[in-house]
């Protein structure tokens, strides 16, 4: 150990990230996902090594590749599924622990850092799933990447360009199918990885926050290690594992009795290959998607030019990277905020959940009326943010843990 | 259901208004497979080689994956299920070439390996029920799930045929709507009772096809979250019994 010590810092790295990272020892059932993340991270990359080994990115081979790994590859079937779910449970976990970042505050000052790079692993996600989501080349595959690539086409002048840059050809094709294979198993991993890090290291730069939103390095004891906290390992290590196992059992409840998920992780359209002839008579994107696809169409377009909505899409996504300048309340978290800032988040978790339903569904006059109107609550969430938080009446904050 | 139902209209050779009563949505009939009834599976399988696969393939499954799966072995296999020469381990294709056959239905027929997957079982299974006597139709038939479908009627001989029938039923709120259903005119082989279970046969073969490791899937299932839910116990005590001395 002396002899690695003397050459690698393997022993100081250890306590600075885990024997001796302190951690709140209030941590709640929220807390858990941040590790659940890493847990799906890990296990979406060993699923998809596997996975190249016997897919075939070429649009002649790629629909029978992935059923060839379903039938005839021992234990295809499983890696394919885990990967499927894994996917969609990706962003569940990572929905839920940003929502934990919303309530208790865990944006603010001196977290902004993490926040900022938090969200830009959410956009690499993104990207991650939805050229994932081609590789299958089923009729979903294709007609789902066709209407998301062809938002860029919305863009005034250049549009078209871009889109035609990103297939590389005039429709989504083979071209496109194997640039998106590249960047889904090495460019985006890479990023994902290094965002992962960076995410990290900020954390254990500043610490962590907790339900209270309080600072816990401001109560040291004599050791000068937080009166409030306690190390990472072995204490969260093993609170960890607990969340982990019932993370699994909720895992291995779809991947073995509903890999499809009633159609939202599996389509039935996507077990039909890819066809450019026939377009789907209802084009349904993935459910993770759907509330920003709900506000692209709740938009009305300008001149014949989807544009409007494009943008507001693209905007909604970019407003939550100032929440942390948005927010001028004097508590973090909503345990010591007022009614004024309770109703606000209430009313933005309803209105996304209502998107994202209206977003899976085909559009009529009253879902459009119903989708603006949501879309106009989103917004005003984050951009009255600075008048709300700061008129709400807000409850003492104590000086240590509760 | 308070729902008043009485026939008006009765037989229509040449129907151009049932295509639009059609397109308002069909009611599918449910088809109540049982996958671990492998006889069943085993008559799919055989209905499925004799009157599908001469023109669709099942390009995704081999011969020997049934054979194993459903317990025929291989010289059960070779007399009942491969009519190409082909050997168990081959793939289910067709000897008809694409170009062939887009002449003859205007359309290559499906290949059906995941078919129960993209239409579901209840589908299939109405759809093959619903076939129709059709003059307008090159192939004498058009189908009331799927409207005028380039597949001609191929188990004719085990239905017989069937015409439509208009019912005007009458909602709850009084509005009227027009539903079509199917009469037998000319018996086939079998009595309409056979029929339905030999398509139901020939769902659960399909269904089957769609997805082969399903029930290996199912039952490794069970096994693994009974692991979880052990490993859980042990995982909860030995939080709890580092967790002591944190107050």
């Amino acid at each position: 150990m002396g002899w690695i010590d003397a050459r690698f810092p393997l022993s100081s790295m250890w306590n600075e990230h885990l024997a001796q990272y302190y951690a709140p020892k209030n941590f709640n059932f929220w807390y858990y996902f941040g590790s659940l993340a890493l847990l799906v991270l890990v296990m979406q990359i060993i699923t998809g090594i596997w996975l190249t080994m016997n897919y075939k990115p070429d649009a002649g081979l790629a629909f029978n590749s992935v059923e060839y790994i379903m039938r005839d590859v021992n234990w295809g079937w499983l890696i394919r599924y885990m990967h499927s779910t894994g996917a969609s449970f990706f962003f569940i976990v990572v929905y839920l622990h940003m929502f934990r970042g919303l309530i208790y505050g865990s944006y603010r000052k001196p977290r902004e850092l993490i926040w900022i790079f938090g969200m830009i692993i959410y956009l690499a996600l993104m990207a991650e799933a939805f050229m994932g989501y081609l590789l299958p080349w089923g009729q979903m595959s294709y007609w789902g990447a066709q209407v998301i690539i062809n938002l860029f086409g919305a863009i005034p002048w250049v549009g078209e360009h871009i889109a035609i840059w990103i297939r590389g050809d005039y429709v989504v094709a083979d071209a496109t199918l194997n640039r998106f294979f590249a960047f889904h198993v090495i460019a985006v991993p890479i990023v994902l990885l290094m965002l992962v890090v960076l995410h990290i290291l900020a954390l254990h730069e500043v610490g962590s926050n907790n339900p209270d939103g309080i600072e816990i390095k401001k109560n040291k004891n004599a050791n000068g290690n937080p009166k409030d906290g306690i190390p990472f390992h072995p204490y969260y290590t093993v609170k960890d594992i607990v969340g982990v196992i019932v993370f699994l059992i909720f895992f291995s409840l779809v991947v073995f009795f509903a890999p499809e998920m009633g159609g939202y992780f599996l389509e039935a359209n996507n077990f039909i290959p890819a066809d450019q002839l026939k377009t789907p008579e209802h084009i349904a994107q993935l459910w993770y998607f759907t509330p920003f696809y709900a506000m692209l169409r709740a938009v009305p377009s300008i001149a014949g030019s989807a544009f409007p909505g494009v943008l507001t899409m693209f905007l909604a996504i970019l407003v939550m990277f100032f929440m942390p300048w948005l927010d001028r309340g004097v508590v973090k978290s909503i345990r010591y905020r007022g009614n004024l800032y309770k109703s606000a988040v209430v009313l933005f978790v309803i209105s996304f959940f209502i998107l994202g339903w209206l977003g899976m569904e085909p559009p009529s006059t009253v879902k459009t009326l119903i989708a603006q109107v949501c879309t106009v609550i989103y917004f005003a969430f984050f951009l009255l943010m600075p008048v709300y938080t700061k008129m709400d009446k807000t409850k003492p904050v104590p000086d240590r843990v509760t | 259901m308070m729902m008043k139902n009485y026939i008006i209209a009765v037989f229509l050779l040449l129907a151009p208004a049932l295509a639009h009563a059609v397109a308002e949505g069909i009611h599918l009939d449910k088809a109540n497979i049982d996958p671990n009834n492998r006889q069943s599976q085993q008559r799919g399988a055989r209905l499925f080689v004799n009157y599908c696969l001469s023109c669709h393939s099942a390009d995704l499954m081999r011969y020997e994956r049934i054979g194993t799966d459903l317990g025929i072995n291989e010289k059960m296999l070779k007399e009942n299920l491969i009519f190409t020469g082909g050997k168990p381990g081959d793939l289910m294709t067709v000897a008809t070439a694409p170009a062939d056959a887009k002449e003859w239905f205007g359309t290559v027929p499906p290949d059906l390996s995941v078919i129960a997957r993209s239409r579901g079982v209840d589908w299939l299974y109405t759809y093959m029920r619903s076939f129709y006597l059709d003059d307008s139709k090159l192939t004498g038939v058009n189908n009331l799930v799927f409207p005028d479908v380039g597949m001609p009627d191929v188990l004719w001989e085990l239905q017989g045929w069937q015409k439509p029938v208009i019912t005007t039923v009458k909602d709850e709120d009084g509005t009227e709507r027009k539903v079509v259903s199917l009469e037998l005119v000319k018996p086939g082989l079998l009595t309409p009772k056979e029929y339905d279970r030999a398509i139901r046969d020939l769902v659960n073969f399909l269904e089957y096809m769609g997805e082969p490791y399903k029930y290996e899937r199912q039952h490794l299932g069970v096994r693994v979250i009974m692991f979880l839910l052990v490993l859980l116990v042990l995982a909860i005590l030995m939080k709890k019994s580092f967790w002591k001395d944190v107050h």
